[in-house]
């Protein structure tokens, strides 16, 4: 462990040296296990922040009261720890840099979006992605500042933005945002996945063209 | 396999025997893992085929799949992200009852699941057979809820719940394994949760 971080009060950026690590591409996860002194093991998925370029593999993890890898890897880890990580993980869920995309995301479920984005800048292709965060407020998600630099669109749900009040995503929050020959990803909590895809097929979306990473109560 | 994390105690002492290595109970939650937006499928629309190696392929509707025998699983359940869910149950129909119908040949060794979505997954044909799977459409009692698979999917239990695919239209008898959709996107062809058989090479 290179660098701990708390960027919001529910969130730890971790920065890993990832020893003979194979680059991942953006949209991928780690799996992070911990062994506890009596061979007790726990493990957890967690989305890859960092693009393939970054010469540290950063997680962002959200901290879930009774969740017991997060709530260790939030209060516990420190720089200089060894964590048993495996990756990287998932073909299904990635971003290769060459097509147009739009990406939704509900609060942390930005972080493979947050890859994406890095990835797209490395190679200069900013203009590929369209992404559209929606949080309860500015101040709950991580990586706020730069996603707005790169052109996010950031909702929220618990404090009015501009003219828009506090409110769900809605359809006419994504039309402005789509167009055709566009790849969709929506990546957040059950729930949300579900209302932004079910939003989107009913704009019109091809249904096979959006691909889905739900996390749900899985600590 | 890498010594103790500094630091890490663990919530559970006493290990529930029911839980698989590296799993943990998820009490009454059952999140929902789904790649693709949930299909809308009315009854009426629905149909289960079973083809590939077998003698005689067959289509059955709502009505006729209801009139096979009911079978039921009453057990546990357990995802790859890690949490298994105790005591669940299930009514529909045992696989076994579709592929006496359908009669697999000698070369047929694995099958296809196909889903309405498209979503496919691949199990070895003993993995389906023996009482092991079945097709269901009840959870509980009640109609077998949307975002769960409804109205029917495959339910292999004694696998990862990847394998008991959502929405199941078709099962495909092969001579050879194929993967499927997740499989070909990093996960194991079998899934043994005992074993921990959670990405291919495990």
């Amino acid at each position: 462990m290179r660098e701990v971080d708390r960027p919001t009060p529910r969130t730890v950026q971790l920065r890993l040296a990832v020893p003979d690590r194979v680059d991942h591409l953006a949209g991928q996860h780690y799996v992070v296990r911990l062994t506890a002194e009596d061979g007790y093991r726990a493990q957890r998925s967690y989305s890859v922040a960092s693009a393939p370029g970054d010469p540290l593999v950063e997680l962002l993890v959200e901290r879930l009261d009774d969740g017991e890898v997060s709530t260790f890897l939030a209060d516990v880890v420190e720089p200089g720890d060894e964590l048993e990580v495996r990756g990287p993980l998932g073909g299904f869920f990635v971003w290769e840099g060459e097509r147009p995309a739009l990406l939704v995301a509900g609060g942390t479920g930005v972080v493979p979006f947050v890859s994406m984005l890095r990835t797209a800048r490395e190679l200069g292709r900013l203009e590929l992605l369209r992404l559209l965060v929606s949080t309860r407020t500015r101040a709950e998600l991580p990586y706020v500042a730069e996603l707005e630099a790169d052109g996010a669109v950031v909702l929220t749900t618990r404090e009015a933005t501009g003219i828009r009040p506090a409110g769900r995503l809605t359809g006419p929050d994504l039309v402005p945002l789509w167009e055709p020959g566009q790849d969709v990803y929506v990546c957040g909590s059950d729930p949300f996945a579900e209302a932004a895809s079910q939003l989107l097929v009913g704009l019109g979306v091809p249904a096979a063209t959006i691909r889905l990473e739900r996390f749900g109560p899985s600590g | 396999m890498a010594g103790p994390t500094r630091g890490f105690l663990g919530r559970r002492r006493e290990r529930d025997p029911r839980l698989p290595p590296g799993q943990y109970d998820a009490g009454t939650d059952w999140p929902v893992l789904t790649a693709e937006p949930t299909p809308r499928i009315s009854p009426e629309t629905w149909s289960i085929t079973v083809d590939g190696r077998v003698e005689q392929p067959t289509t059955w509707n709502w009505d006729e799949a209801h009139a096979l025998p009911r079978s039921e699983y009453r057990g546990d359940i357990h995802c790859v992200t890690t949490w298994s869910k105790f005591g669940t149950w299930f009514a529909g129909v045992s696989v076994d009852s579709l592929l006496e119908a359908a009669r697999p040949t000698a070369e047929a060794h694995f099958v296809m699941a196909t889903s309405k979505t498209g979503y496919t997954t691949n199990l070895p044909l003993a993995d389906v057979t023996g009482g092991r799977a079945w097709v269901v459409w009840e959870y509980e009692g009640g109609p077998l809820p949307i975002e769960h698979g409804g109205p029917v999917r495959l339910l292999v239990p004694h696998l990862y719940f990847w394998k008991s695919a959502k929405w199941v239209t078709r099962l495909t008898l092969m001579h050879r394994d194929q993967p499927g959709f997740w499989e070909q996107n990093g996960y194991h062809d079998r899934g043994d949760p005992w074993l921990e058989q959670r990405y291919q090479g495990d």
